[in-house]
């Protein structure tokens, strides 16, 4: 209102009242300053100081409307009545610049104080946390990255065997007792009268490996093994590794070697006392027995110290017949195989004191035993988080 | 394999202590099982009753006065009946553990009066059965306080070793001691038995009769002793068979048993005044029986070898002797067999006729075929000593030496294989410790093999020989160098993603499973299995006897084992095969998991911050994905139809599908009937992907990613509600949205879904929101309206939606 009285109040031309009417426009700013400045204080919000913004510097706000009065000034009153206004806008602008953001600073602490939760309330865990790896696929794991580092690949085969590739292309001839050892799981016989069985063992894969690769040849397989065993060690169903290498050099040192490498790694231990004993095993010849340095006198079983030995896998050279079975002569390839029971190495690594807790699924077992998501073991972060 | 130590000293010359000698078994490749070195019994000594009294406050106690041997007497209370004065017996004192009774002695206080240690019985010694006194010594000029055990043969070790099947020597002491003088631990004592001679001729005959086929009778040496008495054995035979686990039962059969460890050859022992006529060695006639020494009756057949007369058959060969013609106390006239038979049908008749004994575990082994004659010879000898009695002469059928195997043996090979140089001197001494001829000069040599050992057959043989008594320690370890050219890949693409999808089930909070690969015929035929091929001939329990044609049963089963402890919000995944058939293509690597309860995959059970529902067909679902996703499937282009197998619900399960026929997986609740065969509760949700399914990534010649293409235009998102029929699969509207503008519509997202009798009758509301992403220059409103246009017109046409109102 006062602003539309102004504009038309200055709009009359051929005004005489030059001298008086300046002073009459300087007290009305003063007036209008007055006001706004009142009108800044009295805001109490960011949307009432927005208002004030509009009505005093928005495109039809009161100082605007005094600015647009300057064209029609003459070039004396301009020279006066510019600054003024001009100083005033600024003033003003100040004003509410600061009037605002001392208002945003206290709607902020309003806000926060009204947001506040019991931070002490709890969050759903994350899913890493409830889930478990077998302990059998982690040690799988681990055992692939040793091997792996070594040059060896993983490689795998079926659990339903034909006799040929259990026994008898293993050198366990027709009728042998070595064949009694393994308490054989069969299925009924086929048209022709053939059983097939299930592997006692993962060896049948060293026979398919070799059929099909030419030496060079560095594998490990691990694999599901069955016999018809059930009692407080012996699961009819269990998991074995086996090792193959096979080229025209490989011998026992670099078996022992290999072995050494791989008990260390495993166990993470600095060194390891081991002893190989001769064996027997009719697909190697000469064949041995590993059993490492542990201390038994505590309540958990130790690795590398003590003076006790525990067997823990049987190795040899592939016997001769082996590579004559698979068409590789025996006199210019040669090389070495090792099986290992992967549930029993798991159970001396962590300390599981029962071999049928592995297959029972019980989730408090896995939950205690079992091993997180995310710790893939590797080489270079250690195999064990 | 037991002996004692004493008795391997009749064979070993040596000073080894029993630590040497394990150890020394250990690293020849005899490992030892187990050693009972009796020092349990060196605390009983040889003590004299001094005084016995009556008990004040009992009838039936004394209280013994003991000289020990050493310090003062000692007073014992003692409840035996033949407890005297002058009594010389085995004391026990404060602290010995006894181990007949399973105690260790402590000071007791019997009716008032203080015992300081115990006199012993037999069987608080574990000597006998006899309990009726304490131990009563004859022999009164026994030192006091000198060892019992001693006195009674009781402190002789025991040794077991775990004897692999390649040794049929060793199952005699005399070959354990021939490897152990080889070893270096002494020297091997010459145990040969000169022929004993004998008056007349047997007069029981023998022959062999297998007409046209295969002789499973390879030799057979025969002898009568005339006039033996029959009792119980000497006490030192009586000891060395109790120590190794054997019951005495009289002379003839303890002598037998004797030589079975002693040389590692079983003989049998007839009551010639029970044989009827001569005897035949033949094979077993159908309906044929025998009562043998075990008490039970065994049916042979044409199989089987057998020892009859002319009443039949008397002895299973190899294998168990007859009932009928054993040798008893009454025995006068004996009988000495030894033989040789086939090692391949002893271990199946065996096996057969589920029978293990001493002499099978040789026969099947191979038993020394050039010691048959000796043997009968050396049995002759001990019937002579301990029986009395006059032998006639021998017969012996089939009396051939046998075959001398020759192995052409290139030293070179000991380096070869072990890499390590055993010098020749030392590889030919090493054979001939052993009984092996090498002969000739230079690298090569050939090498006459033993006839006690049969596993010899080629240089691989001869190298483990010499390796195991040079001593295998002293191979020194070979780092083992990389080998060029082996450069191949380490894990093939399934093994990757089994490792993967493993974490990944893992890593949404399920827990890893490894059931048994077997499972019922019940539970194979609920989910799509069964197949006889499949059933195992010998399972080890009824429920184990199908391989699994799903990872699902054993999974629903755990869930229920573990909600039957208490357990029931849980999530479990095995990753492991599954069986279709018995081949290889069969056997199918896959990925299954079930949710039970609440086990959701942002947690488990109530939150104050959302609520518990059941895990669900959904959760199932995004578990699948997840899995296909973690198997590198092409989870974008698959798709989702209902059509599950039977086991699941029909209304809440779907099938994944990439193409038209590709099955990749199916997940979904349980069909209600399914688990009520398996007696198992829900809610449960599960799934299975094949991951052997999943193709094979393709195999790129770059590394390099295709190039990055960013467009400079905002994208813009429109949302639409459609309203359709309630049976209108959604991926039918998202495709039809998806189809009315191929190149801009670059997502389609159902974020809302409405049912509700505003709509109608078996109505419901989609609603999708759709980003459009323009790719050559801003779009305006009229482009945005065409594209609305096409897409409300294309739902309709391909849904009949209509645009909610």
């Amino acid at each position: 209102m006062l602003a539309g009285l102004a504009r038309v109040f200055l709009c009359q031309p051929g005004t005489t009242l030059e001298f008086g009417t300046k002073d009459v426009k300087m007290s009305e700013l003063a007036q209008l300053e007055e006001k706004i400045l009142a009108d800044i204080a009295g805001a109490d919000s960011e949307q009432a100081i927005e208002s004030v913004r509009v009505a005093a510097l928005g495109k039809k706000g009161t100082i605007s409307e005094k600015l647009k009065t300057l064209g029609a000034m003459t070039p004396e009153e301009r020279q006066v009545m510019g600054p003024a206004i001009n100083g005033l806008k600024s003033r003003i602008g100040d004003a509410i610049g600061s009037r605002k953001q001392a208002l945003h600073e206290l709607a902020i602490d309003k806000r926060l104080a009204s947001e506040t939760v019991d931070i002490t309330l709890p969050v759903r865990p994350s899913p890493l946390e409830a889930g478990r790896i077998h302990p059998i696929s982690q040690v799988v794991d681990e055992i692939t990255a040793i091997f792996s580092d070594m040059g060896f690949s993983i490689a795998e085969g079926p659990d339903i065997e034909s006799d040929y590739y259990n026994f008898t292309a293993l050198n366990f001839p027709e009728g042998h007792p070595a064949r009694e050892m393994h308490d054989t799981f069969f299925f009924g016989p086929d048209a022709a009268g053939e059983r097939k069985l299930l592997r006692t063992h993962t060896s049948p894969v060293q026979i398919h490996t070799m059929e099909k690769q030419s030496p060079p040849i560095r594998i490990v397989i691990p694999g599901k093994t069955y016999r018809c065993d059930s009692d407080p060690t012996h699961t009819p169903m269990f998991h074995q590794l086996e090792g193959l290498v096979v080229d025209k050099s490989a011998n026992v040192a670099n078996l022992k070697w290999v072995l050494q490498e791989f008990c260390k790694a495993f166990f993470e231990v600095p060194s390891l006392n081991m002893r190989f004993r001769p064996s027997y095993f009719p697909f190697t010849e000469p064949s041995l027995e590993l059993d490492i340095q542990c201390d038994r006198s505590g309540s958990e079983v130790r690795f590398g110290q003590g003076d006790s030995w525990m067997e823990i896998l049987g190795c040899g050279m592939v016997n001769p017949n082996i590579l004559r079975n698979v068409g590789l002569d025996p006199d210019i390839y040669q090389g070495f195989a090792w099986g290992i029971g992967i549930d029993r190495l798991a159970m001396l690594k962590y300390g599981m004191p029962d071999l049928r807790a592995f297959f029972d699924a019980d989730v408090r077992w896995l939950r205690h035993y079992g091993f997180r998501p995310l710790d893939m073991p590797t080489l270079f972060a250690g195999l064990t988080a | 394999m037991k002996f004692t130590l004493s008795w391997l000293k009749d064979h070993l010359d040596t000073n080894a202590s029993l630590e040497e000698i394990i150890n020394a078994l250990n690293m020849i490749g005899l490992e030892v099982e187990e050693v009972d070195d009796k020092s349990a019994f060196e605390p009983f000594v040889i003590a004299r009753v001094l005084t016995a009294e009556q008990h004040p406050d009992a009838d039936r106690l004394r209280v013994l006065s003991v000289d020990t041997g050493s310090g003062d007497p000692v007073q014992v209370v003692c409840g035996a009946p033949n407890a005297r004065a002058g009594l010389i017996g085995a004391f026990a004192p404060v602290g010995t553990y006894v181990p007949g009774i399973d105690l260790t002695l402590a000071v007791g206080k019997i009716r008032g009066v203080e015992s300081f240690g115990m006199m012993c019985s037999e069987r608080e010694l574990q000597m006998s059965d006899e309990h009726d006194g304490i131990i009563d010594l004859d022999d009164l000029d026994l030192p006091l306080g000198s060892s019992f055990a001693a006195h009674a043969g009781l402190d002789d070790p025991v040794i077991e070793i775990g004897l692999t099947p390649n040794r049929p020597d060793c199952t005699g002491v005399h070959g354990i001691a021939r490897d152990l003088a080889a070893y270096g631990l002494g020297a091997l004592k010459d145990k040969a038995t000169a022929p004993v001679g004998g008056e007349g001729p047997c007069p029981v005959g023998v022959s062999l009769d297998f007409g046209e086929t295969q002789p499973l009778c390879l030799g057979f040496a025969l002898r009568m002793v005339r006039g033996v008495d029959n009792g119980p054995s000497p006490v030192w035979l009586q000891q060395r068979l109790t120590a190794i686990g054997l019951r005495p039962i009289n002379r003839l059969v303890d002598i037998t048993n004797y030589i079975t460890f002693d040389r590692g050859r079983p003989l049998h022992v007839f009551d010639a005044g029970k044989v009827a006529g001569d005897l035949v060695v033949r094979r077993g006639r159908q309906g044929e029986s025998v009562l043998a020494l075990d008490g039970r009756d065994y049916e042979v057949n044409d199989a089987i070898c057998v020892i009859s007369d002319d009443k039949g058959v008397e002895s299973i060969a190899g294998i168990i002797g007859g009932e009928h013609t054993g040798c008893d106390a009454e025995t006068t006239d004996v009988l000495i067999e030894s033989a040789l038979w086939d090692p391949m049908n002893i271990a199946r008749t065996g096996r057969d006729l589920g029978v293990i004994t001493d002499a099978r575990y040789r026969f099947e082994r191979g038993v020394d075929p050039a010691y048959m004659a000796e043997g009968m010879e050396l049995a002759t000898q001990m019937v002579l000593e301990l029986c009395g009695g006059t032998p006639t002469q021998p017969i012996i059928v089939n009396d051939q030496p046998p075959q001398k195997k020759q192995v052409t043996f290139p030293v070179s090979e000991v380096q070869r294989l072990t890499g390590t140089n055993v010098p020749h001197d030392e590889a030919f001494d090493i054979l001939r410790r052993l009984g092996f001829i090498p002969q000739g000069d230079g690298g090569t040599v050939d090498v006459t093999v033993p006839t006690w050992r049969p596993d010899i057959d080629g240089k691989a043989d001869l190298v483990e020989e010499i390796m195991r008594i040079h001593g295998v320690n002293m191979i020194e370890p070979q780092p083992l160098p990389r080998d060029a050219l082996i450069n191949g890949r380490i894990l093939t693409t399934l093994q990757i993603r089994t490792r993967s999808v493993k974490r990944a089930l893992a890593g949404r909070g399920m827990m890893e499973a490894v059931n048994w690969s077997f499972i019922s015929g019940e539970q194979a035929e609920l989910f799509g299995g069964g197949d006889e091929t499949l059933m195992l001939a010998n399972p080890i329990a009824a429920d184990m006897s199908h391989m699994r044609p799903s990872l699902l049963p054993g999974l629903v089963a755990a869930a229920q084992r573990n909600a039957d402890r208490g357990h029931g919000d849980l999530a479990l995944f095995e990753v492991s095969d599954i069986y279709r058939d018995d081949t290889r293509d069969g056997q199918h690597r896959v990925a299954a998991g079930i949710r039970r309860g609440s086990a959701q995959l942002q947690g488990t059970g109530r939150h104050w911050n959302g609520s518990a529902d059941s895990a669900g067909v959904f959760d199932a679902k995004a578990d699948a994905l997840a899995a296909l996703e973690a198997c590198g499937a092409p989870v974008g282009r698959v798709q989702i139809e209902a059509g599950a197998p039977g086991w699941y619900h029909p209304g809440r399960s779907g099938v994944i599908k990439l193409g038209p026929k590709l099955v990749l997986g199916t997940f979904g609740e349980f069909h209600p009937r399914t688990l009520d065969s398996m007696s198992v509760s829900g809610p449960i949700c599960g799934f299975e992907i094949d991951i052997n399914a999943v193709p094979e990534p393709k195999r790129k010649a770059t590394r390099t990613k295709t190039p990055l293409e960013l467009s400079r235009f905002q994208a813009v998102e429109r949302d639409f509600a459609f309203v359709v029929d309630r049976s209108v699969p959604a991926v039918d509207i998202v495709r039809a949205v998806q189809a009315a503008e191929k190149k801009l519509i670059v997502r389609v997202n159902v974020f809302d879904l409405f049912e509700g009798p505003s709509l109608g009758e078996d109505k419901k509301s989609v609603a999708v929101e759709v980003e459009i992403q323009p790719v050559e220059r801003t779009l305006t409103d009229a482009d945005l309206e065409a594209i609305a246009g096409r897409v409300v017109d294309n739902v309709g046409q391909k849904t009949g939606g209509v645009l909610r109102g």
